[in-house]
């Protein structure tokens, strides 16, 4: 296949600034700034139907009609906080396909009417940070990037910016927060960020796989692009495949590819002949899909996952072999919860915290059926009453783990008589 | 005077200038990176240096340190080896390989610990985004970040001596 985000994987150095001029690199960027409205960009891009690649799944189009006109600087900012378990497709198109990231941010920045943007990215990423920021001078020096480009009256600047740990920061009116210079903690929403964003001002929150996704649409057309993918998901999409499998790694595949093919024909199936178990679809806050041949043979896409109980989100593929015990996995799951709460709402700081308490005791062994019932009580109560999405996240492996793989709780837990009743819903 | 802004005057005029001119706050991290540079943590009179260069009290900056995971405001290891053992890790050996590691250099198995020639600290962190290539770490200093992917006990023990070797 040609690949259309990772095209590093077709073109050697694409990386390097003139490779990627040599192969359209900035003509799309080039198109629009000068012969285009930013209204009819931001058309372009909601007929494409291109959706959020950050885990939400968002229509990028409608985003962008939604930046509010009355209101002004506009600000564009990419969301590279790539730190959900599971997820490791943005920190490649930052490393070897950096242009084409930038020329999507340049681009929304054209059809928002932004002359800044900034590039949030994990603290972790500290190594790309060099190399990024210098490919920005780079663009500045071609005239690519500065005041009045191509002759026009419209002038755009590019930042970097590294966080310092905190998954938290994901959540993008907490990374506004931190790009402010305060504890990335998320805003009550409504006001959604297109009109109260950056330093209280219109702004146009994406994830750099979405951004990525820009400049082949305005490059080849909205019709070209719907080609790829499903009617209601159409384009590509980076899975990130992990876990028990033989061939980990990032898989760029249309929308609507099955998980059997994702695991088996590119991720070379289970090692060790094991038996596959689960499949977790959006990394540590998925619900916990059982992996039987209904859902193996499921499109993921953002429509058909929820069939099987779940959300397609970022597309972060953990597949869990038999050799796995659900108690160990929510164990796991829940020990990141606890550390990255932001700790602004109560049921997820102090719901994270209990449940860490219930789950180790339940893994210390010895422990009576109800701690299992108290667990699931707990995560119940957390449900629907967080401040935002990731508290509710923490609860997903939770409920489902338990719902689903029952007998594994009944294993690892004293069989009395009060262990049979069924878990209430 | 102000140790931070008389040393690295053009570093931080290069990171303020990031930022609007009302909105110096923003400038707080990559400060705080600065400030943490050649002692590998932030004291709380760099908090304050940083403070009066973004026109914040010094408390603010110093809920940013207690806030974000790769700030530190006491001294410890030169060196910190942070081992991923979140889901993903841990289904292909980061518990093991965080274990192994930690007998080779008598920390606890579980939690880490720092070297008794102070040098070097592992810890297990949560997630690098780097799941794919387990076991991993990064590897954190005053200089920045650098991953180490697709690791054995014995090529990190290798790295390891190196860093314990170094001044």
């Amino acid at each position: 296949m040609t690949y259309v985000l990772y095209r590093h994987r077709d073109i050697p150095e694409i990386d390097q600034l003139d490779v990627y001029l040599k192969h359209g690199g900035f003509e799309a960027f080039k198109k629009v700034v000068t012969t285009m409205k930013p209204e009819e960009v931001v058309e372009e891009v909601f007929k494409s139907g291109l959706r959020g690649r950050g885990g939400a799944g968002f229509p990028t189009g409608l985003k962008w009609r939604f930046i509010d006109k009355n209101n002004w600087p506009h600000y564009v900012v990419a969301n590279a906080d790539e730190s959900e378990p599971g997820t490791f497709k943005d920190r490649e198109i930052l490393e070897r396909n950096p242009f084409q990231f930038y020329e999507g941010m340049m681009i929304c920045a054209y059809a928002v009417g932004a002359n800044a943007a900034y590039n949030y990215m994990r603290g972790e990423f500290w190594q790309l940070a060099p190399t990024l920021d210098a490919k920005i001078a780079e663009l500045e020096k071609a005239g690519l990037l500065g005041d009045n480009l191509f002759g026009t009256n419209f002038s755009m600047r590019l930042y970097n910016q590294l966080g310092a740990g905190a998954y938290i920061c994901g959540e993008e009116t907490a990374l506004l927060e931190s790009l402010e210079g305060k504890l990335g903690q998320p805003r009550l929403r409504p006001p959604f960020p297109p009109s109260f964003g950056l330093f209280g001002k219109p702004t146009i929150v994406n994830n750099v796989e979405t951004l990525a996704n820009v400049p082949m649409i305005l490059a080849k057309g909205a019709d070209w692009y719907k080609t790829i993918g499903t009617e209601k998901s159409p384009g590509p999409k980076i899975f990130s495949l992990s876990g028990n499998v033989n061939k980990p790694g990032n898989y760029e595949l249309p929308l609507g590819t099955t998980f059997r093919e994702l695991i088996y024909e590119h991720g070379g199936g289970i090692p060790g002949g094991r038996k596959i178990k689960a499949i977790l679809p959006a990394g540590a806050s998925s619900a916990i899909i059982v992996a039987d041949d209904k859902a193996l043979d499921t499109p993921m896409d953002y429509e058909s996952v929820p069939n099987v109980g779940s959300m397609l989100g970022s597309a972060s593929v953990i597949v869990v072999d038999e050799s796995v015990s659900m108690d160990w996995l929510v164990k796991k799951t829940l020990h990141f919860f606890k550390h990255e709460s932001c700790g602004k709402c109560t049921p997820c700081r102090e719901g994270t915290y209990w449940m860490t308490h219930i789950i180790d005791r339940i893994e210390a062994g010895g422990e009576d059926y109800e701690q299992v019932k108290l667990l699931y009580d707990v995560a119940r109560n957390i449900e629907g009453k967080c401040f935002c999405a990731l508290g509710e996240f923490s609860i997903q492996a939770v409920v489902t783990g338990i719902d689903r793989f029952p007998d594994d709780w009944k294993a690892k837990t004293k069989h009395g008589q009060r262990s049979q009743e069924a878990i209430p819903a | 005077m102000n140790n931070l802004l008389e040393k690295y005057n053009d570093e931080v005029q290069t990171i303020l200038n990031k930022y609007p001119e009302d909105r110096k706050r923003s400038a707080v991290m990559p400060l705080l990176y600065v400030a943490q540079r050649e002692k590998m943590y932030v004291s709380q009179a760099d908090m304050a240096e940083v403070a009066e260069i973004i026109g914040v009290s010094p408390t603010e900056v110093a809920s940013i340190v207690g806030f974000y995971s790769l700030y530190y405001d006491k001294p410890g290891a030169k060196f910190r080896i942070q081992v991923c053992t979140d889901l993903p890790c841990a289904l292909r050996g980061a518990d093991e390989f965080m274990e192994g590691l930690c007998h080779r250099l008598k920390l606890d198995p579980h939690h880490g610990g720092t070297t008794e020639d102070g040098k070097v600290t592992v810890e297990a962190v949560m997630c690098l985004a780097a799941c794919d290539k387990a076991p991993m770490f990064q590897l954190q200093s005053g200089e920045g970040i650098v991953y180490h992917e697709n690791q054995t006990v014995e090529t990190a023990m290798k790295l390891v001596e190196e860093l314990r070797n170094t001044q």
